[in-house]
């Protein structure tokens, strides 16, 4: 059993987190495979900000374990759990307003990160050929020097993505990345994503079920802090729970 | 940001403001002030130093403190007693009831020099403890706060907190301490009398020269990633912390240099005012050096200098005439600053003379080709961040 566990990327068992008696999460237990795309669904208040929040250490969980690669992240620190190789990117888009886009980059480039580090840390080939190489993928290499604030608000969400591509993490945790793009740069997202899930574990909250169709291996649907079901696109749009409480008739 | 070599970087834009500051203190004043005045600003300048701590920790990292003047001040104070001991050797007080203790001590009936006196008859440690003292504390309250995540305003209240409470603890333990007097009478260091014109001029060019230290150290600080950082907190904790940094040691670090450069500046005052009191301590000079720093620009090193200089300059010249309304003039000039311009004298400068210089015959074209590294945010953060404060 124990060997076979190890085979996951993540490994979410029994999460519950309750706010004063409130369950936002109840006893939620899902798998990832290496290189998995899995999309959460599900209704508002159905937890699923709250999960990725538990995984990355936002919000600390009442019970229950996440395993990632081996490691337990419900006791470590949110900056433990990024260098252990998980990388959120948040419903809003949260870049650095003041920063140049490169600058942005460059923050996120995973070296110099303690305080001496941070000092010491010399803008090298390496790094900029890494944010380069970054800026290009997220479309962004006209405005590396522009501050982000200047950014539209398609142009910011990709700006993050590239944060956490920079990142190098073996899990990429997306929310909602398409909320609030236009057509354009809702094309533009899905072949980003295309593009970074060749070699990443993703996991992705969305509620465009197109979109979901699009890029998912699995979809888990979420309801009241507990899955509801589990499966492939397909399965869970035929399951009549799902589209009782989700997707309606 | 490019690593250029100090002549390169003297030329540039940049190297030019710090040329400019640096005519005008050691050489444009020097020549125009007699000694009197001339010491006045270099007691102001010993303010520039919590200014300067001030850019980095508020400006550039967005953690206000309203109790700088308690870095100030142990800066202060260990100098103080350093000099104080210098002044209390037995012959000089042999007509106290315990001759070689401060004269304030015996007055308290107090006998034997305290144990937390002692280290301070050596020189080497007082220098030492100048900075140390202060970064110290500075290192207790920030880990005791940032890695509870206490910030913004209640980290504000905390620290105007603890400003009260020293002042209390000084003004309470006479014995030790000196009182609401503070230790007065300080008159040589190493030997040397600090009380004549000369050596008061002397200590204003030291105060100068360590200035433009610090002024280079912060702006190292401020020109490596961790600069960027410190930026990045202010916007966006959230994202720095899963950008994965230990975001709380960064605020460590930067409440820490602050302290570290408001000791230097306490230090410096003691030696050239001649004495240290409570009164450079509590709630009122901690505000004020707010003030300096948010007049002169907080998102600049060189504002804060100026801030220092100029509000204190029109402190004295206020309250020669109208004493009484002087705290007046310099709430609502807080106010004004944070209404009208809030990224102070700097960012006035930068929007509305920098575009002015380009029209200058020779020097325009010369300044025109380095292109500004702006010290302020772009405009559309511009009401957020007043907004934050």
């Amino acid at each position: 059993m124990n060997a076979q566990k190890e085979n996951f990327l993540l490994a979410v068992e029994g999460l519950t987190v309750s706010f004063d008696g409130f369950k936002a999460v109840d006893d939620l237990s899902f798998y990832l495979d290496p290189k998995e795309i899995r999309v959460i669904i599900g209704p508002n208040g159905a937890g699923k900000t709250t999960v990725l929040d538990l995984i990355c250490g936002k919000t600390r969980a009442t019970a229950g374990s996440i395993r990632f690669g081996g490691k337990e992240l419900t006791k470590m620190k949110e900056h433990q759990i990024v260098h252990a190789g998980v990388g959120r990117k948040f419903q809003n888009p949260s870049v650095f307003e003041d920063l140049t886009v490169f600058e942005n980059l460059e923050v996120s480039y995973p070296q110099g990160h303690t305080v001496m580090g941070a000092l010491a840390f010399k803008r090298d080939a390496a790094v900029i050929e890494a944010v380069e190489r970054i800026a290009d993928t997220i479309f962004l290499s006209d405005q590396l020097n522009e501050p982000a604030g200047l950014l539209s608000h398609g142009q910011k969400q990709w700006l993050e993505i590239g944060m956490l591509l920079i990142q190098k993490p073996d899990l990429l945790m997306l929310d909602e990345p398409v909320a609030g793009m236009s057509v354009a740069e809702r094309k533009k997202t899905a072949e980003l994503l295309r593009v970074i899930t060749r070699d990443h574990t993703v996991l992705v909250i969305e509620h465009d079920m197109q979109f979901v169709g699009d890029i998912a291996d699995r979809v888990t649907v979420m309801h009241q802090g507990k899955v509801l079901s589990e499966g492939s696109i397909e399965h869970v749009k035929k399951d009549p729970k799902v589209i009782e409480v989700y997707l309606g008739h | 940001m490019k690593t250029n070599s100090p002549l390169q970087w003297l030329t540039s834009r940049e190297g030019i403001y710090y040329l400019l500051l640096a005519l005008l203190l050691l050489v444009v004043l020097p020549l125009t002030l007699d000694a009197f005045r001339l010491n006045m600003v270099g007691k102001y300048l010993t303010y520039a130093f919590a200014a300067i701590g001030l850019v980095m920790c508020w400006g550039k990292a967005g953690i206000l403190s309203l109790g700088q003047g308690v870095f100030f001040g142990l800066g202060g104070y260990c100098m103080a007693m350093f000099l104080k001991l210098e002044a209390s050797t037995p012959e000089a007080t042999s007509n106290q009831s315990t001759p070689g203790i401060p004269d304030f001590m015996d007055w308290n009936q107090i006998t034997e020099l305290p144990g937390f006196w002692q280290p301070f008859h050596s020189f080497s440690f007082t220098l030492i403890a100048v900075i140390a003292v202060p970064v110290l504390l500075a290192f207790i309250i920030g880990v005791a706060m940032f890695k509870r995540r206490v910030g913004g305003v209640y980290f504000a209240i905390i620290t105007q907190a603890i400003a009260a409470i020293l002042t209390i603890l000084i003004i309470g333990q006479q014995g030790l301490t000196g009182g609401v007097n503070g230790i007065t009478d300080l008159q040589t260091l190493m030997g040397w009398n600090i009380r004549t014109d000369a050596a008061k001029t002397t200590l204003y060019f030291v105060c100068v020269g360590l200035l433009f230290v610090s002024l280079l150290v912060a702006r190292q600080v401020q020109n490596a990633k961790l600069g960027r950082i410190l930026v990045a907190m202010r916007d966006q904790e959230t994202r720095v912390r899963f950008s994965g940094y230990d975001v709380a040691s960064f605020k460590v670090f930067v409440f820490c240099l602050a302290a570290g450069l408001a000791g230097i500046g306490g230090a410096l005052f003691t030696l050239q005012v001649g004495f240290m009191s409570p009164s450079f301590v509590g709630i009122v000079p901690s505000i004020e050096m707010v003030v300096f720093c948010a007049l002169g620009g907080r998102y600049s090193l060189l504002g804060g200098v100026y801030g220092a200089l100029l509000v204190n300059a029109a402190k004295s010249g206020f309250s020669e005439s109208f004493p009484e309304l002087w705290p007046y003039a310099m709430g609502a000039l807080f106010i004004g600053v944070v209404l009208a311009f809030p990224n102070g004298l700097a960012g006035l400068y930068e929007r509305y003379i920098m575009p002015l210089e380009k029209r200058l015959p020779v020097i325009g074209k010369y300044l025109d080709k380095d292109s500004p590294e702006p010290q302020a945010p772009p405009v559309v953060s511009d009401q957020l961040s007043a907004e934050k404060s």
